[in-house]
């Protein structure tokens, strides 16, 4: 009887439903896995967002406005405030890329395990609290700090350099603080490029400068536009560095939006400063990522 | 320990020499060691009369192809060709007719602006052997460049590879650890195992008149039986006498190397015994294999032979089976005797 039925049945159409149901449960199933970060992302970052967004075209008297993007554009000051944190960000990335890739050029070259405990001296500041590293740097670069004292001892200058609360402190501190973002990505990069790579050039007749810069170089730039986006991205919206190092000195749009919450208590406003913040990291993002895209395709995918 | 050891080598201007050994012998060591890439503890190497062993390896003069072909991604297949030719100075016009020239060659004339991505690996193998060759170097160097390879391209690109050398005619050392390669491509073969040479000569000779154990083990298929020199000049195994006139003392130990396609299966009434020995047993196992089929057979309590034969519709053996009594015809011009080798 069961060869019958069964007989009745296309093959092509045998167990067709059962497979369908199977393949459609281990799906949700999958997707049941992320379940709760997407629950947790729609909570603290899509609902408020939205909230502050709503605000941010809100006048003092409740009704819908535009009037804190117009003072934006109206008033000086915030257009000094933007400036200060694309030149902090723009500076802090500039000075990773400096002593970033040369560290991490120096930890590709190292044999894996010596370059894991190299990559450890990295790592541990990555570790430690923010709020320490950065109080750390104050009283390494105040007037009476550790290194004033040093050089003076030592005679390198005479009266003590005025190091913290001001551009210089804070492009300390956010380059410390950022370069492992760069490092780690960049350094992923480099490692992926075959030792052969480089016996090939020299093969063929580069020097060791000609091999680095016409093989090495171009090959590590994918690593390096990465690092440095994550770095700069971080940098647009950062707080604490530039808050204490800067010393009110250097306002940038996240110091802004505190000062204006604490001083007028006017939400609007500065969720106007965040909408715009926001939308040009977005921009940023697009517009590099476009451009690296290209270079992908310029370089190969490897 | 060292990777290598005492290995005393010669290339003949414009020769193809093929160093084969098994993973590990130290070939790739050795070539490294020619193109600059390790530093040996102590030795020479020279090209033609001048010490190249202190020179960095941009200043050597090489051709390399790599195992990865190593091409650069971030550059199309005519920049990687020019490479060598750019840092050399080559003027445009002369660089672009040199690349076109390299590129006609390796046949791949209409895919200069590719990228390395859109390139097969056959493609990518061509591409690599343009760029070692466009700048005429001294000597090419191959690092098993075949290996990621599938069967069919492997062997048609060995004949490719054979014909390019004969039109270029550049010293080539090529490394390999397949011994079929190794035959059909090269003018000499220098087999390596453990960091030292085992043997350097014809592919024919190799073939034909193994120095060791190893290299009769190594290259071709092989059966190894023990001889036993009872007087001066006599060898014999069991109670087959083997050699009448070999250059050895009463009491030295030797072997009998057997090729498998060198045996025949005889009647014992039709054999000449001063042309042919015979061995009998029992066949213990037969394994087709499609062009050929092989067998296993014993011919003592210790020892078996195998066998290799044709399967043509003609062949006498298809029917073979386990279990069967044969007579395997070995012709006294085909045999081989080396000195017993440790695994025997």
């Amino acid at each position: 009887m069961s060869a019958s039925t069964s007989g009745e049945i296309e093959p092509a159409r045998l167990n067709q439903e059962s497979l369908r149901v199977q393949g459609a449960r281990e799906q949700w199933m999958l997707l049941s896995l992320a379940a709760p970060a997407v629950v947790a992302v729609v909570a603290v970052i899509v609902i408020p967002v939205g909230w502050l967004f709503y605000l941010s075209f809100i006048g003092s008297d409740g009704q819908p406005t535009l009037e804190h993007y117009q003072k934006m554009i109206e008033y000086k000051s915030y257009a000094r405030v933007f400036v200060t944190t694309f030149e902090v960000s723009i500076l802090t990335t500039l000075l990773c890329i400096l002593i970033g890739y040369p560290l991490a050029y120096f930890l590709a070259m190292l044999p894996p395990r010596l370059a894991g405990f190299f990559m450890l001296a990295v790592l541990l500041p990555f570790w430690t609290s923010l709020l320490v590293r950065t109080y750390a740097w104050l009283v390494l670069l105040q007037k009476n700090g550790i290194l004033n004292d040093f050089a003076i001892s030592v005679g390198l200058w005479e009266n003590p350099i005025k190091l913290v609360h001001n551009m210089t402190g804070t492009l300390i501190g956010m380059a410390h603080i950022m370069l492992p973002f760069l490092v780690l990505p960049l350094y992923g990069s480099m490692r992926k490029i075959e030792r052969d790579m480089m016996h090939a050039a020299a093969n063929l007749g580069a020097s060791p400068a000609q091999t680095f810069w016409k093989v090495f170089f171009p090959l590590s730039l994918s690593g390096m536009v990465a690092g440095s986006l994550i770095v700069f991205v971080l940098c647009l919206g950062f707080y604490v560095t530039p808050a204490v190092l800067g010393g009110g000195r250097v306002v940038m749009v996240a110091t802004q939006i505190t000062a204006i919450l604490e001083n007028q208590f006017d939400w609007g406003a500065a969720s106007a400063l965040g909408v715009v913040l926001l939308v040009a990291t977005l921009v940023i993002l697009v517009v590099v990522t476009r451009l690296f895209k290209l270079d992908a395709a310029l370089f190969g995918k490897h | 320990m060292y990777a290598l050891d005492s290995v005393d080598l010669e290339v003949r201007s414009g020769e193809f020499l093929t160093l084969l050994g098994p993973s590990g012998s130290g070939k790739t060591t050795l070539l490294m060691a020619i193109a600059g890439f390790n530093r040996p503890d102590a030795g020479s190497i020279r090209f033609g009369e001048t010490e190249m062993i202190l020179t960095p390896p941009h200043k050597r003069e090489v051709g390399m192809v790599f195992q990865s072909y190593a091409l650069f991604p971030h550059m199309t297949v005519a920049e990687n060709v020019s490479f060598p030719l750019r840092l050399r100075g080559v003027g445009a016009e002369e660089c672009a007719s040199r690349v076109a020239t390299a590129l006609e060659t390796v046949q791949l004339s209409n895919l200069g602006d590719r990228g390395i991505d859109q390139l097969s690996g056959g493609q990518r193998q061509r591409v690599a052997l343009a760029r070692a060759f466009v700048f005429r170097p001294r000597i090419l160097l191959m690092d098993e460049p075949l290996s990621a390879l599938d069967k069919k391209l492997r062997e048609r690109m060995q004949i490719e590879l054979k014909h390019l050398h004969e039109q270029l005619g550049v010293t080539t050392v090529y490394v390999t650890h397949d011994q079929r390669e190794a035959l059909t491509m090269s003018d000499r073969i220098a087999v390596i195992n453990d960091g030292k040479l085992a043997q350097v000569d014809t592919p024919h000779a190799i073939y034909n008149h193994p120095a060791s154990s190893f290299v009769a083990d190594f290259i071709g298929e092989s059966s190894m039986l023990p001889l036993i020199c009872e007087s001066s000049g006599r060898l014999s195994f069991e109670n087959h006498l083997v050699a009448t006139d070999f250059k050895a003392e009463a009491g030295s130990e030797w072997s009998l190397v057997i090729r498998p396609e060198r045996l025949t299966v005889v009647r014992d009434e039709a054999v000449d015994p001063d042309q042919t020995i015979v061995f009998s047993g029992v066949v213990r196992e037969f394994v087709y294999q499609g062009e050929t089929a092989f067998a296993l057979m014993s011919i003592s309590d210790k020892y078996d032979l195998s066998f290799r034969f044709g399967t043509d519709a003609s062949s006498a053996h298809n029917e073979m089976q386990p279990g069967d009594r044969v007579s395997l015809g070995l012709n006294r011009r085909d045999v081989i005797i080396i000195p017993r080798g440790a695994d025997l």
